[in-house]
């Protein structure tokens, strides 16, 4: 699995007239958490479906190995990139295992199909949803609907995965608790682009960040190369302090009183 | 460990599956021999199965004690009850696999207008005439009717990549007044006979089937119920959405074209020879999703049994309720039906806001 690599190479994508992607090289490879984090309409969820395949690009490839995705059946696809969309949604009152079990679908009739109660039973402890698993997906929470989607996106067993905003409706112990998973799947071998807002999370977990600005990669690197007061000050328009904390980094905005405080002394 | 309690559930599951099948197959058994045995001439059950048995070429069991008794059952009950089963099942079989791409447990054929689709079609072979391969032209119509609408109404009510309720709801409004529209001039330029004919489409009634018309419609529901229950694991998946579902590896576009096929196959499996019998389809899933949950492979069958056994038993309500009489079904079933869409919608309404 470690030769894996899922690689955009100038990827531009227009929706309804305007560019949402401009020109995006990004290249992961097996073994790599990489977090995509950027102001709100940056392109990062575009750049997510472009990865995943989900786009029509309007210049550029996205290839997984050798193979450009957009070429690849949705089967193929399916067996080697599994994807977390932002917010779940299901049409009828699947159970939380059904759902969970849904991930293992690609495998059907196929030699992995034997796996299927083991992934599925582990999917849901590691996205700590054993205990919901009689219930029906439609009564759960916001949190809950992650989680499970999650477990989902394990049991498929991808050596991609591609989660968009894993945390976002999730407690402080869910959110840890999701990025170590994600963490843990690149120690594994697999490829894992994580899209984050919290850039305390992304700067303890990830291991690069890309940050996107209006459509293009504004920097790429390890964390306490990217995460700046400057660069990060520049690209969100608000100014911000990156403090270290018994060596994880830490991003706080700058706030109104603060700066008064700063001010007066 | 966390597994045990997991397998048991699992265990139940199939236990239940296995156990609502079987109920539902010995309840469309037994509705079969009693509906086949009641009506003007009376033949008892145990005769019904005497003489079907007989005809099996066992020698078990009583014949029909009535001269006339085993004649009446082999050319007026049985096609009659056989057809009511056949429609049922095409139906319900057909209104799951329409929720199931739509994604709405509203979706219906009669409710979204692919019946009166069918029907119109089938209706302009009655007016014109138009015998092009005997029996089988009003099936054919039936089903390029269906075809066409059903492309039609996805087409009109799909907006990006999900149909909402309201949407869908108004859309079978607008098509169902088009095609009534049609089959009102059609009545306008038809004779006599014509006219009567097409007013039966619009009711909806099993009188008068023939072997012949079951010979027709049976070939049909049978190829989409199979295709049916080929496409039910791929259906669970696109509950998850068009995106979720192409990322588990499904086809979504290519399911999508073949499911509509088959929902018009089934659709007109039912209208070609038995008119409009509307909410079958909307019912019997429904009722089956409350006893075994919305997992499609237990659903298609289940509901194909289920239509089968409303429609043997309406069709029985509808030649007895009222002696000498022989009601239309269609408007048996709408009569049910239609307080059960309404509370539907009151409940889809409650339970998740963003249908309304």
């Amino acid at each position: 699995m470690s030769a894996t690599r899922l690689r955009a190479e100038g990827v531009s994508v227009r929706l309804g007239g305007s560019t949402v992607l401009d020109g995006v090289d990004l290249d992961v490879r097996g073994g790599e958490l990489v977090a995509l984090v950027g102001p709100n309409g940056a392109g990062k969820s575009t750049l997510l479906a472009a990865l995943a395949g989900d786009l029509d690009l309007d210049a550029g490839t996205v290839r997984l190995g050798e193979r450009e995705v957009r070429s690849m059946r949705s089967l193929d696809l399916a067996r080697r990139r599994a994807v977390l969309p932002q917010q779940g949604r299901l049409a009828f009152g699947f159970l939380v295992r059904e759902v969970v079990a849904m991930g293992r679908a690609p495998w059907a009739r196929t030699g992995h199909e034997d796996d299927d109660e083991r992934l599925v039973d582990e999917a849901l402890q590691r996205a700590d949803v054993v205990h919901l698993t009689g219930r029906s997906y439609p009564t759960l929470s916001g949190g809950e609907r992650a989680r499970t989607d999650l477990a989902r996106v394990l049991a498929q067993d991808t050596a991609v995965v591609l989660l968009d905003e894993p945390t976002a409706a999730l407690d402080i112990r869910h959110q840890e608790a999701v990025l170590s998973v994600a963490r843990d799947l690149a120690r594994a071998g697999r490829a894992v682009v994580v899209v984050l807002h919290d850039l305390s999370l992304a700067a303890a977990y990830a291991d690069r960040i890309c940050v996107l600005a209006r459509g293009a990669v504004r920097a790429d690197g390890a964390p306490h190369e990217v995460l700046t007061a400057e660069l990060l000050g520049e690209v969100y328009q608000h100014p911000v302090r990156v403090v270290d904390v018994d060596g994880a980094l830490v991003v706080v905005p700058v706030r109104k009183e603060a700066s008064c405080d700063a001010l007066l002394s | 460990m966390t597994a045990v309690p997991v397998t048991a559930a699992q265990r139940r599951t199939s236990v239940r599956r296995v156990g609502l099948l079987g109920a539902l197959s010995l309840a469309l058994l037994a509705a079969v021999v009693v509906a086949a045995g009641r009506g003007q001439l009376d033949v008892a059950p145990a005769e019904v199965v005497g003489s079907l048995l007989h005809r099996l070429g066992l020698d078990l069991g009583p014949m029909p004690s009535h001269p006339q008794g085993d004649v009446t059952l082999w050319t007026v009950r049985f096609p009659r009850v056989v057809m009511a089963a056949v429609a049922g099942t095409a139906l319900a079989t057909a209104g799951a696999l329409m929720q199931g791409i739509f994604g709405n447990p509203l979706a219906e054929p009669g409710v979204v207008g692919v019946s009166a689709g069918a029907a119109l079609a089938a209706s302009t072979v009655i007016v014109f005439d138009l015998a092009l391969v005997g029996t089988w032209t009003v099936a054919l119509f039936a089903f390029v009717g269906g075809l066409v609408t059903t492309i039609l109404v996805y087409l009109l009510s799909r907006d990006g990549g999900r149909t909402e309720v309201v949407t869908l709801v108004l859309t079978g409004i607008a098509v169902n007044a088009v095609a009534s529209a049609g089959l009102a001039f059609l009545l306008f330029l038809g004779d006599q006979q014509a006219r009567e004919e097409i007013v039966f489409w619009q009711l909806g009634s099993l009188n008068g089937s023939r072997w012949e018309q079951v010979g027709v419609a049976a070939p049909f529901m049978v190829v989409g119920l199979v295709a049916a229950m080929a496409m039910s694991r791929r259906l669970d998946l696109l509950a998850l959405g068009d995106r979720a579902a192409r990322h588990v590896g499904v086809d979504v576009e290519r399911l999508r074209m073949g499911a509509i096929v088959v929902v018009a196959l089934l659709t007109a499996a039912a209208v070609a020879f038995c008119g409009i019998i509307a909410f079958v389809g909307l019912v019997v899933p429904h009722l089956v999703r409350l006893l075994a949950g919305p997992g499609h492979r237990l659903l298609v069958p289940a509901s194909a049994l289920g239509g089968a056994l409303l429609l043997v038993v309406a069709d029985l309500g509808a030649r007895t309720l009222v002696a000498y009489a022989d009601l239309p079904i269609g408007m048996l079933t709408s009569l049910v039906g239609g307080p059960f869409f309404f509370w539907l919608i009151r409940r889809a309404r409650r339970t998740s806001g963003a249908w309304a």
